[in-house]
């Protein structure tokens, strides 16, 4: 166990340095010089002299590069251009609309998911399950952002039963925020719910083909039941997956959704960053979000060794 | 015999031909030029001289959506193609050479893996600008992996099949074994995930344009005509609807195209197990 979770630990590091490093290069070198690019064509040449200096753009790429880690690894992401304010503060804001607007539409996918494909599984080929998976089929071809704009137009526009877009804060209390956040929510989990529910019904499937489900209905347990009690847990591996994999998914897709609801989200923060030039800005919201899918994937290697210890050795082995 | 056509191959088949032909005939013909303003007919609900209606600079909607078709399908298709020449030769390498290739495939997939087509499209375009090139070339690294993964799995399975072995034996180098044996045997495999990308390039080519991040006034896309609708789709909701339904029905079409297809070329997999 510790030899693997050492092996692990070390591709994880290796991982993020690697990823980091592609990020600087990017932002950093690719367009020459940075200070130049962000004050535009216009700029007078002693601004960017300044704002060289304050990028710290003088010294050689590989020490620049040691010294962004540096700051990184203390939350120093340094000082927006436009703002002029730390980056770090920014991201925290920002990620106080991202994190929970993600993990909410995760749960209600999940949520959603389970009982769909419990339904379908235990019919499996059957007119409901052929149903379902028809439906299911729909939901993934919805573009989100798309279905977001439908969800505005019946939930907003036409029953008035939530704002169109806009966030209180979570100063007010946590329901006003979390309605808020509902339509936006719903929106980023439909689709992934659907894709979520196709998988778990045919991990169910293969694991009710298995020798101990046939002695637990030969016991006498239902279908539902059998799937409740003893399936679920041995289809949890491959669901496990996609439900990581939804997570970096949802926190990368809350940004397009973001701009659909004007939510003041890692998504909004970016975006402006992009038309605004500001590469630090740029630059440490995407650190932000490849360094939360890695480690999303790291966690969701670890769940599965809790949960299958036979992993362990076949990870070794290979 | 024929294998009997799914009902899914059917339907599915059906709309990609749909959304294929409205982008083909939008070459040389579309109702209206998709790009020609007219004010006086501005916000026209759809009506027989405008099908799907007109935007509010007076555009026909219809042509737009045509129009908008090419540019989807070009971004995916390129993208897809960038996903399978680099990856598939890598998936083959890695399973032809197992070792340190392998183990290097594997680290440096899982690095593309830690960056989804919408950051990769972040960073493309904070640098060098929005702009289609840039979409396909972020959804096209994204796709490397996917399919490098997919063919080295495949090929690792025929590695030990007798035909293979029968064929080292008469001194055949890897390369060419992986050409004359694994590939031809892993193409139905390749077919269906590439309809797969295809249809999932189609969503993030979407996203992307309705984040600006795309393809640019004037061409014409499914995104961003969505984009320009949200501010108007309470009083004009044709526009945002249109283009959601083109974008659903092509993204519905391709998959429904790639569960026919795996049928027809893995007849196992009927048993429902998707």
């Amino acid at each position: 166990m510790t030899a693997w979770l050492a092996r692990r630990l070390t591709s994880l590091v290796l991982t993020l340095l690697a990823a980091s490093l592609i990020i600087f290069l990017m932002i950093e070198v690719l367009p020459g010089d940075p200070a130049a690019f962000m004050m535009g064509l216009n700029a007078d040449p002693q601004s960017v002299a300044v704002l060289r200096e304050q990028l710290g753009l003088d010294a050689p790429i590989l020490a620049r590069y040691f010294t962004w880690l540096g700051a990184l690894s203390h939350g120093d992401f340094g000082l927006s251009y436009t703002y002029r304010v730390p980056v770090g503060d920014l991201i925290v804001q920002r990620l106080a609309v991202s994190l929970p607007l993600a993990l909410y539409a995760l749960v209600l996918s999940t949520a959603f998911a389970f009982p769909i494909a419990v339904f379908a599984a235990a019919r499996a080929n059957k007119a409901g399950d052929t149903i379902i998976m028809g439906i299911t089929q729909i939901g993934i071809a919805i573009p989100n952002f798309w279905f977001a704009m439908v969800l505005v137009l019946i939930f907003s526009i036409g029953l008035q039963w939530f704002s169109a877009g806009g966030f209180p804060g979570w100063q007010g209390g946590v329901l006003p925020g979390l309605r808020a956040l509902t339509l936006p929510a719903l929106a980023l989990a439909l689709p992934q719910a659907a894709i979520l529910a196709r998988i778990m019904r045919a991990a169910l499937i293969e694991t009710l083909a298995e020798d101990y489900v046939r002695t637990a209905r030969a016991k006498g347990l239902g279908k539902t039941q059998v799937i409740w009690r003893h399936a679920l847990r041995n289809a949890l591996i491959p669901v496990l997956t996609i439900i990581g994999m939804q997570l970096s998914f949802l926190l990368a897709g809350s940004i397009i959704i973001e701009n659909v609801f004007f939510l003041p989200g890692l998504g909004r923060l970016v975006f402006q960053g992009i038309i605004q030039r500001d590469l630090v800005v740029v630059k440490s919201v995407v650190v932000v979000l490849v360094f939360a899918v890695v480690m999303i994937n790291f966690l969701v290697d670890l769940t599965y060794v809790a949960i299958d210890p036979r992993l362990r050795h076949e990870k070794r082995g290979k | 015999m024929m294998p009997r056509l799914s009902a899914s191959f059917v339907i599915g088949a059906a709309l990609s031909a749909i959304i294929l032909l409205a982008a083909l005939v939008s070459l040389f013909w579309t109702p209206y030029d998709y790009a020609a303003l007219d004010i006086a007919a501005r916000l026209l609900p759809p009506t027989p001289s405008h099908w799907f209606g007109t935007d509010h600079l007076g555009r026909d909607v219809l042509s737009m959506v045509m129009a908008g078709a090419r540019n989807s399908i070009a971004v995916a298709i390129v993208a897809v193609c960038i996903g399978m020449g680099l990856g598939v030769p890598l998936g083959l390498l890695a399973a032809a050479q197992r070792g340190w290739a392998e183990e290097s495939l594997m680290r440096v997939n899982d690095l593309v893996f830690a960056f989804p087509a919408l950051i990769m499209a972040i960073l493309i375009t904070a640098v060098f600008g929005p702009g289609a090139i840039n979409a396909i070339i972020a959804i096209g690294i994204f796709n490397i992996p996917v399919f490098a993964r997919l063919s080295r799995g495949a090929a690792l399975s025929l590695w030990t099949r007798d035909y293979v072995l029968a064929a080292r034996l008469s001194a055949k180098r890897p390369l060419q074994i992986s050409l004359e044996h694994i590939l031809p045997n892993i193409t139905g495999l390749l077919i269906v995930q590439g309809t797969i990308q295809f249809s999932m390039g189609i969503i993030a080519e979407a996203g992307l344009s309705y984040v600006g991040l795309g393809a640019q006034p004037p061409n014409p896309s499914w995104g961003r005509m969505l984009f320009e609708a949200q501010t108007m789709a309470s009083f004009a909701p044709w526009l945002a609807l249109f283009p959601g339904f083109a974008i659903l029905f092509s993204v519905l079409g391709l998959n429904l195209l790639g569960d026919g297809l795996r049928d027809l070329f893995d007849p196992k997999s009927r048993r429902g197990v998707a």
